[in-house]
C-alpha cells in the first residue's frame, strides 16, 4: 500500500517536474515544442507509473502462492510425506496463525520453525517489493526522461500508450470470462477425479453431507445430481407460469390499450420489481408467501411443506414479470404500425388485431424474453437459498420442498475452506453446468432477439 | 356483400341481423376480456410489490424503536475501582439497583428472572459511561439502558398479554415487574440509534448495522474505483476508436454474457481465483469489492456507449476539424459532454452492486462480526449479507431487526437511484 502511494506520488511529481522543463525549453529556444507541455509531463508520468505499478499488482498477486509453496517444501520430508493435500493445507495454515502471533495450544517446533521462515519470507517479500517497484520506477524515470526534447512526438506517445491502456480494460471483460471458464473447469476437472462424472450427471441420489456407505467415494456421500436439476427445473417452471401470464398480458396492456399517461406511471412501477435485492424476496418469501401458502394449502387440505417449491417458485415468477413485461413490451411495440393498420382497416377488434396479427410477428422476440427469464430463474439464488429446500428431493410436486442448484453451491461452500473434499469441488461442478445452461440460454436468446429486430428494420 | 334478398322482402342490412349484431357482440366483449386481462395482470404485479412493502414496513418499523428501561445507579466503590473503571464489577451494581427497586424480590432466582428484563449490554454501556467520566464514581446516576428483547417485544405487542405463559417467553411474574416499572413512567422507546451505531450482536437488542453499513461502503468504494475508469475506457475504446472487427465483436457478444451471467457463478469465481489461488483474506471487503466491480462492469460498459453514442458527430466533427486528435475531442469534448448520462449508468450499477447477496456469501462476507471493519483487509458483512444472517436467526426481535435492515437498504438504494435520476433530467440535454 505505501509503496503504491510512494509510486503515484513520483509519478505525479514527474508529471509536474516535466510540464515546468517543457514550458522552459520551449521559452528558451527558438523552436516550436512539438507538443504541449503537459503532454511531455503526462508521457513521463505515464512511463513511470504503468510499469511499476504493473510490477506491484502482479508481485502481490503472486507472492502469497509462492511463499505457500517455499515453506511447505522448506518442511522436514517426515513431517509431509504420505500427507493429503487437506492435511498439508491444514499444516499451512497452522503455521500461519502462528505466524501471526495467534497460538493455540502447543504447536509442535517444525511448526514454530516454520512459521519463523514463513515470517522472513513474508518481510523479504514485502521489501522485494519495494525495493522492485521503486527500481522499475527510477529506470523507466531515467529512460523516459532522456526521449524529452524539443521535437519529441510527446501526444502521439502518450495517445499510444492511452490506447493500449484502453484496449487492456476492454479486454478485462474477455479475461473475466476466461476467469470464470477456467477457475470453474479446473475446480470441476478435480471433482470429476473423484467422483466418476456419469454418477454425477446420471445418479438420483444427492446427499453430499452424509456419508452413506464406506466403500462409497471417499465415504463422503452420494453425488447424484438429477434430483437437484429437476428442483432447480421444477421451481423455474413455477415461475415462468406466473410471470409469464402476468408479464405478457401487462405488457399487451401497456402497449396496445393504456393511454400514454397511465404507461408512463405503471411501467416504472413494474420496473420497481427488478430493483429490488433478491435477498428482500427471500426473507418476503419466508416472512409472507410460504405461511400464507401453507396456510392455504391446510384450507384445502393439502399436504403441504412449509418450504415448498410453490413459494420460492411464486416468488420468483413475481421478481422476474418485470423482465417478460419489458422484453415483450418492446417485441410487441417493434412490430410496425403498418401491419396494426392493415388489421384495423380489414375490421378486427384490437384484441384481434393483437392475438391474430401482433403476437405472431412479435413471438420471436417473446420467446427471447421467456428464455431470458428462464436463464434468470435458474441462476437466481437468495430467493431459495432462504424459501427453498436443503434436502435433494425427486419429485414434480411443487408442494413438496425441493432444492436447487445455487442453493446447492451455496450451501456446500458457505463457512468451507478445506478445497480437496468432493463436498467443496461438487459446488464447482454444479456451478459449472449452471454457467453452461444460463451461457446457452442466454446466446440463444440474444440471437433470436436480434434476428428478430433486423427483420423489420 | 349484401346476400341477395328475395324480390318480395325488403333488402335487409347483412350487419343487422342478430346474427351478426351478436357476432359484434361476441368480439366486442373478447376485447374487452383481453383488456380486462391486462388490469388483472397489473393489478395482481402491484398488488404483490404493494404486500411487499407493506409487510416489510409493518414487521420492519417497531424495530426504528427501542424499548429503554430507566434504572438509577449508584456507582458503589466497593464494586468499581477508581483507579481501574474498566474492570469493576458492573453486572452487580445493575443487579443492585434493579433489586433496590423491587426490594421483595428476595430469592436469587427470582432476581436472575428480575435481571433478564434488562439487556446484557446495560453493564458495558455503563461500564464505557464511568471509564469515560470516572469521577461519577460513588454518585447516583440515571441511566436509561436497553431492556431484553423479550420485553421489547412484549412492550411492542407483538407478545401478546393473552398468551398463556408456557406459550410465551416472558413469564408471568416478570409481566408483574414490567408493569410496574411501566407505572413509574421508566419504560420508555426512544429512537433506536442502536440500530445505526452498533455492529452486530447476538443479542437482537444490541444489534445494529454500523459494522454492516460499513463493510459495504467499502466493498463498494472498491467497486466504483475498478469499475468506473475501467468502464469507461472500455466503453470509450469500442464507441470511438476500435475498428468493426471479429475481435471487437467478440467482445461485444463477451460483455452482454457477462450481464447476464448468474452473480452466484461470479462468487465461485471470487471463491477459487482470489481467495483460494491468489490467497487473498475471507470475508475482506476488497474482494468483495472486486467481484463485485466484475459484476457492474457490462453495466457501466453499456451505459457509457449509449451515452457516448447520444453525442452528435457534429461536435466531434468540429473539434476535428480545428486540429484536435481523435483522442483530444474525445477527451476534452465527446467524454465531458456525456457524463451526465456516464454517471447515471454508474450509480445504476453500483445500486444493484449494493443489493447483491450471493457472491458475497461465497466469499465469507456472512461471518458473525461484532465490531466493524477498519479497512479493506479486515473481516465484515454488507448490508445485504447482514439481512440474510439475521433472517436465518431464530430470535424473534431479528425478523423485525431484518425488515428494519431491508428498509434501510432500500433507503440507501433509493437515495442512489433518485440522485441518478435527478442527473438525468437536471444535466442530460437533448440535441
Amino acid at each position: 500500500m505505501t509503496t503504491l502511494l510512494c509510486l503515484l506520488a513520483l509519478s505525479m511529481a514527474s508529471f509536474f517536474l516535466f510540464n515546468a522543463r517543457a514550458r522552459a525549453m520551449a521559452a528558451n529556444t527558438s523552436a516550436r515544442l512539438h507538443s504541449l507541455p503537459s503532454y511531455h509531463g503526462a508521457y513521463v508520468a505515464l512511463r513511470v507509473a504503468l510499469p511499476s505499478v504493473a510490477f506491484l499488482l502482479i508481485w502481490s498477486l503472486c507472492q502469497q502462492p509462492i511463499i505457500d509453496r517455499l515453506v511447505m517444501s522448506g518442511l522436514p520430508a517426515e513431517a509431509t510425506t504420505g500427507m493429503g493435500r487437506g492435511a498439508l493445507d491444514l499444516i499451512l495454515s497452522e503455521i500461519k496463525t502462528v505466524a501471526d502471533g495467534r497460538i493455540f495450544g502447543e504447536p509442535s517446533p517444525t511448526i514454530l520453525a516454520a512459521a519463523e521462515q514463513y515470517k522472513e519470507w513474508r518481510q523479504l517479500g514485502q521489501y522485494a517489493l519495494f525495493a522492485g517497484g521503486l527500481g522499475i520506477a527510477i529506470v523507466a524515470l531515467y529512460l523516459a526522461h532522456r526521449k524529452i526534447a524539443v521535437e519529441f512526438r510527446a501526444r502521439q506517445q502518450v495517445e499510444r500508450i492511452v490506447n493500449g491502456l484502453m484496449i487492456f480494460c476492454s479486454l478485462v471483460a474477455i479475461l473475466t470470462t476466461l476467469g470464470i471458464v477456467f477457475s470453474l473447469l479446473f475446480e470441476a476437472y478435480r471433482f470429476f477425479e473423484l467422483v466418476p462424472w456419469h454418477e454425477f450427471f446420471f445418479g438420483l441420489n444427492w446427499e453430499p453431507q452424509i456419508p452413506l456407505r464406506a466403500d462409497q467415494v471417499a465415504g463422503l456421500g452420494a453425488f447424484g445430481a438429477i434430483p437437484v436439476f429437476t428442483g432447480t427445473l421444477l421451481i423455474a417452471i413455477v415461475a415462468i407460469l406466473v410471470a409469464g401470464p402476468i408479464g405478457l398480458f401487462s405488457a399487451i396492456y401497456l402497449v396496445e390499450y393504456a393511454a400514454p399517461k397511465t404507461r408512463a406511471v405503471i411501467k416504472p412501477t413494474l420496473e420497481i420489481l427488478s430493483g429490488i435485492p433478491t435477498v428482500v424476496y427471500g426473507f418476503f418469501a419466508v416472512l409472507v408467501v410460504a405461511p400464507a401458502i401453507t396456510a392455504f394449502g391446510q384450507h384445502l387440505g393439502i399436504e403441504m411443506a412449509p418450504n415448498s417449491a410453490l413459494a420460492a417458485g411464486l416468488v420468483m415468477g413475481i421478481m422476474i414479470v418485470p423482465f417478460i413485461s419489458s422484453l415483450s413490451d418492446d417485441a410487441i411495440r417493434a412490430v410496425p404500425q403498418a401491419m396494426r393498420d392493415g388489421a384495423y382497416a380489414l375490421g378486427a377488434t384490437k384484441a384481434e388485431t393483437i392475438v391474430s396479427v401482433l403476437l405472431p410477428a412479435a413471438l420471436p422476440g417473446i420467446v427471447g424474453g421467456f428464455l431470458l427469464a428462464i436463464s434468470r430463474a435458474i441462476g437466481e439464488t437468495m430467493i431459495v437459498v432462504m424459501a427453498a429446500g436443503l434436502i435433494a428431493n425427486l419429485t414434480a410436486n411443487p408442494f413438496e420442498a425441493v432444492t436447487t442448484v445455487t442453493v446447492q453451491i451455496v450451501t456446500l461452500l458457505i463457512g468451507d475452506t478445506e478445497f480437496d473434499s468432493p463436498k467443496t469441488l461438487a459446488a464447482f461442478a454444479l456451478g459449472l453446468v449452471l454457467f453452461a445452461v444460463t451461457l446457452c440460454l442466454n446466446i440463444i436468446a440474444l440471437r433470436i432477439v436480434r434476428k428478430y429486430r433486423e427483420m423489420y428494420e | 356483400m349484401n346476400s341477395p334478398a328475395a324480390p318480395s322482402q325488403k333488402p335487409m342490412s347483412f350487419f343487422l341481423t342478430t346474427a351478426a349484431i351478436n357476432r359484434v357482440c361476441r368480439r366486442k366483449a373478447a376485447d374487452r376480456r383481453l383488456r380486462l386481462y391486462g388490469l388483472i395482470a397489473i393489478g395482481l404485479a402491484v398488488a404483490m410489490l404493494a404486500t411487499l412493502f407493506v409487510s416489510l414496513i409493518m414487521t420492519g418499523y417497531p424495530s426504528f424503536v427501542q424499548t429503554h428501561v430507566t434504572l438509577d445507579v449508584y456507582l458503589n466503590p466497593a464494586d468499581i475501582k477508581a483507579d481501574n473503571p474498566e474492570t469493576g464489577n458492573y453486572r452487580a451494581v445493575i443487579k443492585e439497583s434493579l433489586v433496590t427497586l423491587f426490594p421483595e424480590v428476595k430469592n436469587p432466582r427470582q432476581q436472575r428472572a428480575l435481571q433478564g428484563l434488562i439487556s446484557n449490554g446495560a453493564q458495558y454501556m455503563l461500564r464505557d459511561k464511568v471509564a469515560a467520566n470516572p469521577s461519577l464514581i460513588g454518585q447516583m446516576v440515571s441511566l436509561k439502558v436497553p431492556a431484553t428483547d423479550m420485553v421489547d417485544q412484549f412492550h411492542k405487542g407483538v407478545i401478546s398479554r393473552e398468551l398463556p405463559e408456557d406459550q410465551r417467553k416472558i413469564s408471568d411474574q416478570q409481566i408483574v415487574w414490567y408493569d410496574a416499572l411501566a407505572a413509574a413512567g421508566r419504560i420508555t422507546t426512544p429512537f433506536n440509534w442502536a440500530l445505526f451505531f452498533n455492529s452486530d450482536s447476538r443479542f437482537p437488542e444490541l444489534a445494529g448495522l454500523k459494522g454492516a453499513i460499513a463493510g459495504s461502503f467499502y466493498a463498494l468504494a472498491v467497486c466504483f474505483l475498478i469499475s468506473f475508469p475501467v468502464g469507461i475506457a472500455a466503453a470509450i475504446y469500442l464507441e470511438e476508436f476500435a475498428a468493426r472487427n471479429k475481435m471487437t465483436d467478440f467482445i461485444e457478444v463477451n460483455i452482454n454474457n457477462l450481464a447476464a451471467i448468474p452473480s452466484v457463478v461470479f462468487g465461485l469465481l471470487g471463491l477459487a481465483l482470489f481467495l483460494q489461488f491468489m490467497g487473498l483474506p475471507r470475508s475482506a471487503p476488497l474482494v468483495g469489492g472486486i467481484v463485485l466491480s466484475l459484476m457492474t462492469l457490462p453495466t457501466i460498459i453499456i451505459a457509457t456507449r449509449v451515452a457516448l453514442k447520444a453525442v452528435p458527430p457534429s461536435i466531434r466533427e468540429a473539434a476535428l476539424g480545428l486540429g484536435a486528435s481523435r483522442q483530444q475531442v474525445v477527451f476534452h469534448h465527446v467524454l465531458p459532454l456525456s457524463l451526465p448520462g456516464v454517471m447515471t449508468g454508474a450509480i445504476i450499477g453500483l445500486a444493484r452492486a449494493l443489493g447483491e447477496t450471493a457472491p458475497l456469501l461465497l466469499i465469507g462476507m456472512n461471518a458473525f462480526i461484532t465490531s466493524d471493519p477498519g479497512g479493506l483487509m479486515d473481516p465484515a458483512t454488507a448490508l445485504p449479507t447482514q439481512i440474510f444472517i439475521w433472517a436465518d436467526s431464530p430470535e424473534r426481535g431479528f425478523a423485525a431487526r431484518t425488515s428494519a435492515a431491508i428498509l434501510v437498504l432500500i433507503g440507501f438504494l433509493l437515495l442512489m437511484n433518485i440522485t441518478a435520476i435527478f442527473l438525468r433530467q437536471k444535466f442530460e440535454r437533448k440535441w
